[in-house]
């Protein structure tokens, strides 16, 4: 979606005002807060704004960064190979997320071009969010808020009760930086972790389990923490939720494809599975309604990892790594090709 | 065996109620139309209170009730028993510490995430149909936030472990310090708002702490300072706290209990730094079911004359 930056420069002209020996860097559409990464640094790089100019993408490209070498994405707009053959001298592609299924990897690879992404920065305030969503699930924080402010307290009576967090088995999927950082707050909660990742831990004590069904099968709640590709789109399906069961309760703080979204709103709709709490949805900010009539369901516009604190070192991390790449250096935060 | 009489003030939790009505007489004063009537005439039974956070056994009542031997509460919170009186006419006196120590912290950390993070406002931003329009706004991270916290007893503890778990660094104000503590200890309440980030309320009500948060502390806790009280709501000088987060002067507020619950000040219900909770600290299935069992030991221990599960009197 576009982000209006309020300026009013004629297309041309914002490139005839920058010097000209500062490296350039191609932006299709602008990250989350780029307005104000753009204004800190402005002194470092001439930001190629492609949302601002009348032009088509592609002649944009064509006309203004056929020699750009680095490109600043964002998660909203897919870096496709068509892209890619529209920028010959492209070198490095950064990303403010951790997230990559918004990159052709293997395209990149081919061409040479190197990639850095957040790293673990945002990790521990997507954790963060993910207990969040939790607690408020399990203990009915936002709909007994909700409650409150409507003024039923003091009309209707006490809000229904809600249910323990400790003893509580939590199926963690994908145990990456993210995954560690969930299991190692609730552990302080009483939850009994355990988790399904493609590959089994050896530095973990967590049970493992191989299959997400017989996961979602042994678990009280299911948070998803894995990155997006191949495997896991549509992973969490309808024969994990009804594992999961009537009294299961679905956290997603990943991406929204990794489950079936529309098997996931009938299972609630039917109480096949107890509620969700979801930072995440396949099609941004498209919510599926039917999800607003209920109480057991927290709605987070995804925002888990974006916090003022974050958002300052991540400015700082980017910057490092388009620096690093200009100046021939090693990348700070590379992604490894694996 | 005489049908003991207990005294039900208001209504707490139906498995309670209906054991209670198994093994006892149980009178159950809010059906009463005439409660002072309804006391008179039943107060030659009436040998045990079972009372909760809302409503216990004050003087007035306890001298109404002659054949009183025992209060057993469904709260760990005694403020609304009169302790004095019990003790001056050897009146029993139970709670329900420990069963209910985890989920009140449990909801103190959600309380304080779900501030810090916008948790409720954000989900009321979707629901809206306003993130059509644009995107959230950047939030306040948690993890490594410094938290204070009045009250190490055992639901202080247990906050402080579970912020640990948040990489927060932890500090606290009680009476007198605690040895062999490995949190920072300041000796007054303003200086322990005035080093930390998120302030958790976590002591018992007594008349020393009544308004132990007042002007003086919120002020020192500052404009990105955010109160959790999940104490009561005596703790908290609440129209100073309605002043203080309208001016801006206090960041934020996550609250689960009020001054004359279940009434909560309206000038609240606009702010987007509050979050507003009906009084359910311990109000999971789990929790309450335990508490319940633990009033029918006491009161079943009590009358076969064994030792009181867990006596305060």
């Amino acid at each position: 979606m576009a982000h209006n930056d309020g300026d009013d420069v004629h297309a041309h002209a914002h490139l005839h005002h920058q010097p000209q020996d500062l490296p350039q860097v191609l932006v299709i559409r602008p990250p989350l807060s780029f307005s104000n990464f753009q204004s800190q640094y402005s002194h470092k790089f001439q930001f190629l704004k492609a949302w601002e100019s009348p032009l088509p993408l592609d002649q944009f490209l064509t006309t203004h960064a056929n020699s750009v070498q680095a490109m600043l994405s964002t998660v909203s707009y897919p870096v496709t190979a068509c892209v890619h053959c529209l920028l010959p001298s492209l070198r490095l592609i950064v990303t403010p997320s951790a997230g990559l299924n918004h990159i052709d990897l293997d395209e990149c690879r081919s061409r040479g071009i190197r990639v850095a992404n957040a790293g673990n920065l945002n990790s521990e305030d997507v954790a963060d969010v993910a207990v969040g969503l939790l607690i408020d699930l399990l203990r009915k924080i936002s709909a007994a808020d909700r409650y409150v402010r409507q003024g039923l307290w003091a009309s209707t009576g006490d809000y229904p009760l809600g249910s323990k967090l400790g003893g509580k088995r939590v199926g963690i999927v994908g145990l990456g930086s993210i995954g560690l950082e969930v299991a190692k707050r609730l552990e302080a909660f009483g939850c009994i972790i355990l988790y399904n990742s493609r590959k089994e831990k050896p530095f973990v004590s967590y049970p493992f389990y191989s299959n997400v069904v017989e996961l979602a099968a042994n678990s009280d709640a299911l948070v998803i923490c894995c990155e997006l590709n191949d495997q896991t789109r549509h992973m969490i399906n309808k024969e994990v939720m009804l594992a999961l069961g009537k009294k299961g309760v679905l956290i997603n703080v990943g991406r929204g494809v990794i489950l079936d979204e529309k098997v996931m709103v009938w299972c609630l709709v039917q109480g096949e599975i107890g509620g969700a709490g979801l930072d995440v949805f396949e099609n941004e900010p498209d919510v599926p309604k039917e999800l607003f009539a209920l109480d057991n369901v927290v709605l987070s516009p995804h925002q888990a990892s974006l916090t003022s604190e974050s958002s300052k070192a991540l400015c700082e991390l980017l910057v490092a790594n388009l620096e690093a790449s200009f100046s021939n250096k090693p990348l700070i935060s590379p992604v490894m090709n694996d | 065996m005489e049908s003991i009489g207990v005294l039900m003030p208001i209504p707490m939790n139906s498995y309670l109620e209906q054991e209670l009505q198994k093994r006892y007489n149980l009178f159950k004063l809010w059906t009463a139309p005439q409660k002072p009537q309804f006391i008179k005439e039943h107060a030659d039974s009436i040998r045990a209170v079972v009372g909760n956070a809302s409503a216990g056994a004050d003087a007035e009542l306890i001298e109404a009730l002659p054949r009183l031997e025992i209060v057993s509460s469904f709260s760990v919170g005694v403020d609304k028993i009169d302790l004095a009186k019990c003790r001056e006419k050897g009146i029993r006196v139970t709670n329900t510490p420990d069963v209910l120590t985890e989920d009140v912290a449990d909801l103190a950390i959600g309380l304080i995430l779900a501030v810090l993070r916008r948790l409720c406002e954000s989900d009321r931003y979707v629901r809206s149909g306003k993130w059509k329009k644009g995107d959230y706004k950047l939030t306040t991270k948690f993890s490594g936030k410094t938290v204070g916290i009045i009250g190490l007893g055992r639901i202080g503890m247990a906050v402080a472990k579970r912020a640990e778990a948040f990489n927060c660094p932890i500090c606290y104000y009680t009476r007198t310090e605690k040895s062999d503590m490995k949190y920072k200890y300041y000796p007054s309440v303003v200086e322990l708002a005035s080093n930390c980030q998120i302030l958790v309320v976590a002591c018992p009500l007594t008349e020393e702490t009544r308004h132990i948060v007042n002007r003086e502390v919120m002020n020192a806790l500052g404009p990105k300072g955010v109160l959790i009280n999940i104490g009561r709501g005596p703790h908290v000088d609440e129209p100073e706290l309605v002043s203080a987060l309208i001016e801006g002067r206090l960041g934020g507020a996550g609250l689960d209990v009020y001054e004359h619950e279940p009434e909560v000040p309206e000038e609240l219900f606009g702010l987007e730094n509050v979050v507003l909770l009906p009084h359910v600290g311990s109000a999971t299935v789990e929790t309450r079911k335990d508490m319940a069992d633990l009033v029918l030991g006491n009161l079943e221990a009590h009358f076969s004359n064994k030792p009181l599960l867990t006596p305060l009197v």
